[in-house]
């Protein structure tokens, strides 16, 4: 055989290897991280140290059906006599740790988590500066009074006059009283 | 007003997690010490706040007058800094480094004053407490729920000579003022019940011993690295025996996790955090991206971490210089994306910055959520 024949075969070959090398994503790895542009996004705002275990099934069951990410966000409140960007160590060291539940028990189940940090006068004060920034499809919030777990009625009822976006809100049965909460994080954090 | 060859005095700073733990008490016996040693010793401004036991410890030491000054009809007294210079002692005495100066004197601080006398070749002793301090502002204010307004630059502490952390616990601290040794009778209910809380003196207290920690750190570094007293006090010089972490980000949902990890760990180790993005040249980011790129600044101001954003194609000579710049010690970086093609070959970006940043750890904070799920950590 021409050995001229048999040098351009091994150098097509060695080239077509090295582009698939480059295109193809290796084996056993994840794939691009990167969420296509348009994805539905659900949010799951709170303001303690816990959220209704109800709400973030809910939020899981819609975002698994319509391929949506969810959004948990932490608001928090900004003292009157503090500047708006003053850091807030102190209510991040409740509202991180549920974040940090949040998204693991979510992307464990498979649904991808987006979160964010919203910051104001008012845990509604956040909300609205957020639902400025942000575009989300769905809020799921909790009615519950306990302004550990949710947002207050006032709140939700300003939601619903305001903010543009299908909004369900959950009452769990009063039996129910399952929550997430920061001591729902697994391992070290 | 003063010979420029001549040699500044030095300043030790006495600092308390609060008012009432003994600073100036303190300050009054060292100046005792040092008349009794022979030294030249005069008290330039003295605030006992009607204390017996601190008015009684000043007896013997010589007190220069304070000045009137006037401002808008009242006259008010304040700290004499010319006569102090006048009289030029070798050691002089200065309450309360963080005071705002009445309008019409030399200088609007009286850390200004300070530097003054300092530069007149006469040593300091002053005092302060933790909350003055710019820096930590804000964190004490959303602790205690006191908005302390005179602050004093953290660079005027870092440039002190020796600082003194004088400790109390809460508890003997409350019984003090119960005693009525730190207020009037009529003042001590409000006290107890604002300020003087055990969880607001235990947080005040921790972040006090953190600081001095820190301080002693840095002082001890800069000696060694810098040699002369001068450049030791340059007030950016990095504090790299204080832990500070800096975590690599980009602008993708997951690097929230990172910094959320990053921010926990600094939280345990009384750590400075930073976050570094590094763009590379001419990179448009998609809609997608901005939003990243908005959502983890605003979580990097929340926390008090600070976001550096630099340019660059070379990732691993911008991360080195911004450690060495910044004085980290831990480096957090998230799971990389997978190489693809030659970049197969080359070493991987932990490996690289561990051997271009030796005696910094390199942390790769791993993926959670990917771990088997249980149910237990459900609080009901």
């Amino acid at each position: 055989m021409n050995v001229g024949l048999v040098i351009a075969i091994a150098c097509a070959g060695a080239l077509l290897g090295i582009a698939a090398g480059y295109w193809l994503p290796p084996h056993g790895r994840v794939p691009a991280r990167n969420q296509p542009s348009g994805t539905r996004r659900i949010l799951l705002p709170f303001t303690g140290e816990a959220i209704s275990r109800r709400s973030f099934e809910a939020a899981v069951r819609l975002a698994k059906a319509e391929d949506a990410t969810i959004m948990p966000a932490f608001l928090a409140q900004v003292p009157m006599n503090l500047p708006l960007e003053t850091p807030l160590p102190v209510q991040c060291a409740r509202g991180m740790p549920l974040l940090e539940a949040i998204e693991q028990r979510a992307t464990s189940q498979g649904v991808p988590v987006d979160s964010r940090v919203g910051r104001g006068r008012s845990a509604r004060d956040a909300l609205r500066k957020l639902i400025e920034q942000e575009h989300f499809d769905r809020i799921i919030v909790s009615a519950d009074e306990d302004p550990r777990v949710g947002l207050s009625y006032e709140d939700l009822r300003w939601m619903l006059d305001r903010v543009p976006a299908e909004i369900m809100i959950l009452r769990p049965a009063p039996q129910d009283t399952r929550r997430i909460s920061t001591e729902a994080v697994r391992g070290h954090f | 007003m003063v010979a420029a060859d001549r040699t500044p005095g030095r300043l030790k700073v006495f600092i308390g997690m609060a008012a009432g733990v003994g600073k100036t008490y303190r300050m009054l016996l060292e100046g005792h010490a040092e008349q009794e040693a022979g030294r030249d010793v005069v008290i330039g401004l003295l605030e006992t706040h009607g204390r017996d036991e601190t008015a009684r410890v000043a007896e013997g030491l010589p007190i220069i007058a304070r000045r009137r000054v006037r401002y808008r009809e009242t006259v008010l007294e304040e700290m004499d800094l010319p006569a102090i210079l006048a009289r030029a002692p070798e050691l002089c005495l200065i309450d309360e480094l963080a005071h705002t100066n009445v309008p019409g004197t030399e200088h609007a601080k009286r850390h200004e004053d300070i530097e003054a006398v300092l530069a007149a070749g006469i040593d300091v002793l002053s005092t302060l407490n933790v909350q003055h301090l710019e820096s930590l502002n804000d964190h004490i204010t959303e602790l205690s729920g006191v908005r302390v307004r005179e602050t004093i630059p953290d660079a005027i502490l870092a440039r002190a000579d020796e600082v003194v952390l004088i400790d109390l616990t809460p508890e003997a601290l409350i019984e003090r003022l119960r005693a009525g040794k730190i207020y009037r009778s009529d003042r001590i209910d409000a006290a107890l019940n604002n300020f003087f809380k055990i969880e607001n003196l235990s947080a005040l207290r921790e972040v006090a011993l953190r600081q001095v920690a820190e301080e002693v750190g840095a002082k001890r570094l800069t000696t060694e690295l810098m040699g002369s007293r001068q450049e030791s006090l340059a007030a950016d010089a990095p504090h790299a025996v204080g832990e500070r972490l800096l975590a690599l980000v980009e602008p993708y949902p997951g690097a929230q996790r990172l910094v959320r990890r990053a921010w926990r760990s600094a939280q345990r180790l009384g750590a400075g955090l930073d976050l570094l993005w590094v763009r590379p040249p001419g990179k448009e980011l998609s809609d997608d991206e901005h939003r990243s790129l908005a959502a983890l600044r605003q979580l990097a101001s929340v926390l008090g971490a600070r976001m550096i954003e630099d340019e660059s194609d070379d990732l691993t000579a911008e991360i080195v210089e911004v450690a060495q710049r910044r004085g980290s010690t831990y480096i957090l970086i998230g799971r990389s994306r997978p190489a693809r093609g030659l970049a197969r070959l080359r070493v991987p970006l932990p490996q690289r910055l561990m051997q271009r940043l030796p005696g910094v750890d390199v942390r790769i904070v791993a993926d959670r959520s990917h771990r088997s799920n249980g149910e237990s950590g459900e609080a009901i």
